[in-house]
């Protein structure tokens, strides 16, 4: 953007949000320029275009669109800017791709505070360059008060395949092993503890992290024996298990006691009433992969920082039913199934 | 996590399943009814059912206060949520419960009737704070653990002056329900003693109990929640059945005590009365089973002031509900269980609450019956 000649400097640390940021004026321009393009600094924005134009490798090419309307905005561990850039970036590393670019829209609730959006903004940058994933393209809205909750976000990401990777979710079968990265529930669990209404005591943090760098490991380590990677976002690893039963046609057997969750999240879900495995991730995956490459992966998953829990929980089997079933750790069986339309708070 | 792994731990579990499995006489059957739906789910969320001997069976109780209201309270709900001067405060296990003509709260929320979802009473008590020209009704529902937090609230309300809240009190008493469940016995229930309840006791102590082994001859043990709790309230059962001893045992000491809480029970008299009658889902009219609001607090009673009335509304005929929550059929007997009726599609109020057997059984045990994909 060059436009400069703005009469009054934008009041960030204590202005609002109000309808004349989306009506397509000087003072929209003033937004985009002051708190979007400042946080998320990248060429393509610099040029001002309504689009970003990027050349395309041969290959596969990946896409994705993502939205975010998680309460509370702030939580331990991460907001809903890097959110929305690690949620984009995961969804698109899970088919083995390398994420290259980002879009982001901005719907804002009028009314919001100025610093709320820039701290979003910047924290967005932040979690961008981390990734070395740029946002290159985006739109702002501005309604009014009480038609949104606050700001919500929607992303697009573009990636690249590797040749010769074809990861899907029906490709599970029989005697394949199950590997999570990590302890579940973590995000799930630093999100409600900020929930108004549900605020307690809780040193759990968010684990929102981009997990390219992950997966680019284990294709490494694993190549064409792995099938499917999958992060377990809303509905946790209960559903995602479930989702990958239905498209693979196959079972899932897991194990209680191999599932790692932390304490203090345990101690959380107690208090709560909800179980682990249906509380949402941000920084997990899981993997399936053919019986003989398991010990490569998971020597690869150990070796990254963001695997350093990785575990092998369990294995498809066949089953028509397409049941997930789990032994407990007390001893009996039982099916993990997906959650019914429970009233959880927007973690996502 | 300290004070819980210790009641789930496995290596114990096949310890008490060994005891077990040598003192339960292979002659007989035992027929246990576990009567709260935290034990239910316990079962089947621990897979406790695999650890007993075959001839130890467990029959699912009414324990489940979503379970048990019946359609007709939803009805009136409902209607109390159309008036467009009530706020409606409910927890969210109600929202999906079926209620007539395919309606239910979540349906009447999305139609616009104002209904918010609460964690607990004090919610309603600040929205009722907060925005004083709304009427705020908070459904209550649920057995002597839930009572004392709405009396909480409706003390409260009374200190502050609050003009604008009232309480739909459906609040039940777990004892009249067992003596309806006793008295009902041989229509096709058979019971040779109770899995007594763990938070309900808590409040109300050991000796209304009493009249379980007193008058009907049924053992009872009150039981804590953990799986390993009811394991070993299980063999507690079997051994009061071969040393013919009747009596009320208490495994859950570590919460339960004689008395009970005295504070919350004298909280709860001062506020409520019983009713005459009430109706309960699957039991019918039972008598002295429920509480209201005294006079004295009628002001908060929002069947008083909006003159809320009780449909006398029907199940559908198919549903099994009642036969479920008496013991006298098993969730997989119905012929909607899993087919048209899942907790995605609920039918019946057993299959809504996670508590519900219908909803322990298809979410955690369907494949025992399940044959084909779902």
């Amino acid at each position: 953007m060059t436009i400069k000649a703005y009469r009054r400097k934008l009041d960030i640390e204590k202005g609002r949000v109000d309808l004349s940021h989306g009506a397509g004026g000087r003072a929209m321009a003033q937004l985009i320029a002051d708190v979007f393009h400042a946080a998320l600094d990248n060429d393509w924005l610099r040029q001002g275009n309504d689009q970003s134009l990027f050349d395309v490798a041969k290959g596969r090419m990946a896409m994705t669109t993502d939205a975010f309307v998680v309460s509370p905005l702030f939580f331990p561990g991460g907001d809903i800017g890097s959110l929305a850039v690690h949620g984009t970036v995961n969804d698109i590393a899970m088919s083995g791709a390398t994420p290259l670019y980002l879009s982001a829209s901005f719907i804002i609730e009028e009314g919001f505070l100025l610093s709320d959006l820039a701290r979003i903004a910047e924290s967005m940058g932040a979690a961008s360059r981390a990734a070395g994933v740029p946002v290159i393209t985006g739109d702002t809205k501005v309604v009014e008060r009480g038609k949104a909750d606050g700001v919500f976000i929607t992303t697009a990401g573009v990636g690249i395949a590797p040749e010769g990777l074809y990861l899907s979710g029906d490709k599970a079968r029989p005697g394949d092993v199950l590997l999570l990265s990590g302890s579940i529930g973590d995000h799930g669990v630093a999100v409600m503890s900020k929930r108004e209404n549900l605020e307690f005591d809780c040193e759990v943090v968010s684990d929102s992290a981009p997990l390219h760098g992950l997966v680019a490991d284990m294709v490494a380590a694993a190549g064409a024996s792995l099938r499917l990677m999958r992060d377990p976002t809303r509905g946790g690893l209960a559903a995602t298990l479930n989702e990958i039963a239905q498209q693979s046609g196959v079972g899932f057997r897991i194990e209680e006691s191999a599932i790692p969750v932390k304490p203090e999240v345990a101690a959380a879900c107690e208090l709560l009433g909800l179980d682990p495995l249906n509380v949402a991730n941000e920084g997990k995956l899981i993997a399936v992969a053919a019986p003989q490459a398991a010990p490569a992966l998971l020597e690869a998953m150990r070796a990254h920082p963001l695997g350093r829990d990785a575990a092998i929980i369990g294995a498809a089997v066949e089953d028509d039913r397409r049941f997930v079933q789990m032994t407990s750790s007390f001893g009996g069986a039982r099916i993990v199934d997906w959650l019914a339309g429970e009233q959880l708070p927007r973690i996502c | 996590m300290k004070y819980v792994d210790e009641y789930r731990d496995g290596e114990l579990a096949r310890g008490v399943a060994r005891s077990l499995a040598a003192i339960a006489q292979s002659d007989r059957d035992y027929r246990f009814m576990e009567f709260c739906g935290g034990h239910t789910h316990a079962i089947s969320r621990y897979g406790l059912e695999d650890l007993l001997p075959p001839n130890v069976r467990m029959i699912h109780g009414p324990g489940c206060p979503v379970c048990v209201l019946p359609i007709g309270r939803i009805d009136a709900a409902i209607a109390l949520a159309r008036n467009p001067k009530v706020t409606l405060c409910t927890y969210a296990d109600l929202m999906r419960v079926p209620a007539s003509g395919g309606m239910s709260l979540i349906k009447a929320k999305a139609a616009g009737a104002d209904i918010r979802m609460v964690y607990s009473t004090l919610d309603a008590i600040r929205i009722a704070e907060a925005e004083p020209a709304r009427e705020v009704a908070f459904f209550a529902i649920g057995f002597e653990t839930t009572t004392p937090p709405t009396a909480l609230a409706i003390r409260l309300a009374a200190q502050k002056k609050l003009s604008n809240f009232s309480v739909f009190c459906n609040h039940v008493l777990t004892p009249a329900a067992m003596r309806a469940i006793l008295a009902s016995e041989g229509e096709g229930v058979e019971i040779d003693g109770f899995v007594g309840p763990s938070h309900v006791s808590a409040v109300i102590g050991v000796r209304p109990y009493r009249f379980v082994a007193e008058q009907f001859g049924k053992p009872i043990v009150i039981s804590g929640f953990e799986p390993l709790d009811v394991m070993q309230s299980i063999v507690m059962l079997v051994q009061q059945l071969n040393e013919r001893r009747c009596e009320v045992e208490n495994q859950y000491g570590r919460a339960v005590t004689t008395d009970g809480n005295l504070k919350a029970q004298a909280e709860v008299a001062d506020i409520f009365e019983l009713r005459d009658s009430f109706e309960w889902r699957g039991l019918g009219e039972v008598p002295s089973s429920a509480l209201r609001l005294r006079d004295a607090y009628g002001a908060y009673d929002a069947e008083r002031r909006f003159s809320v009335e009780t449909p006398n509304a029907k199940d559908n005929p198919a549903c099994e509900c009642g036969a479920i929550l008496r013991g006298a059929k098993r969730p997989h007997d119905c012929k909607l269980f899993g087919t048209v009726c899942t907790p995605e599609t609920p039918m019946g109020s057993c299959m809504v609450s996670s508590e519900g057997a219908c909803a322990a059984q298809w979410t955690y045990r369907r494949f025992e019956t399940q044959r084909i994909a779902s």
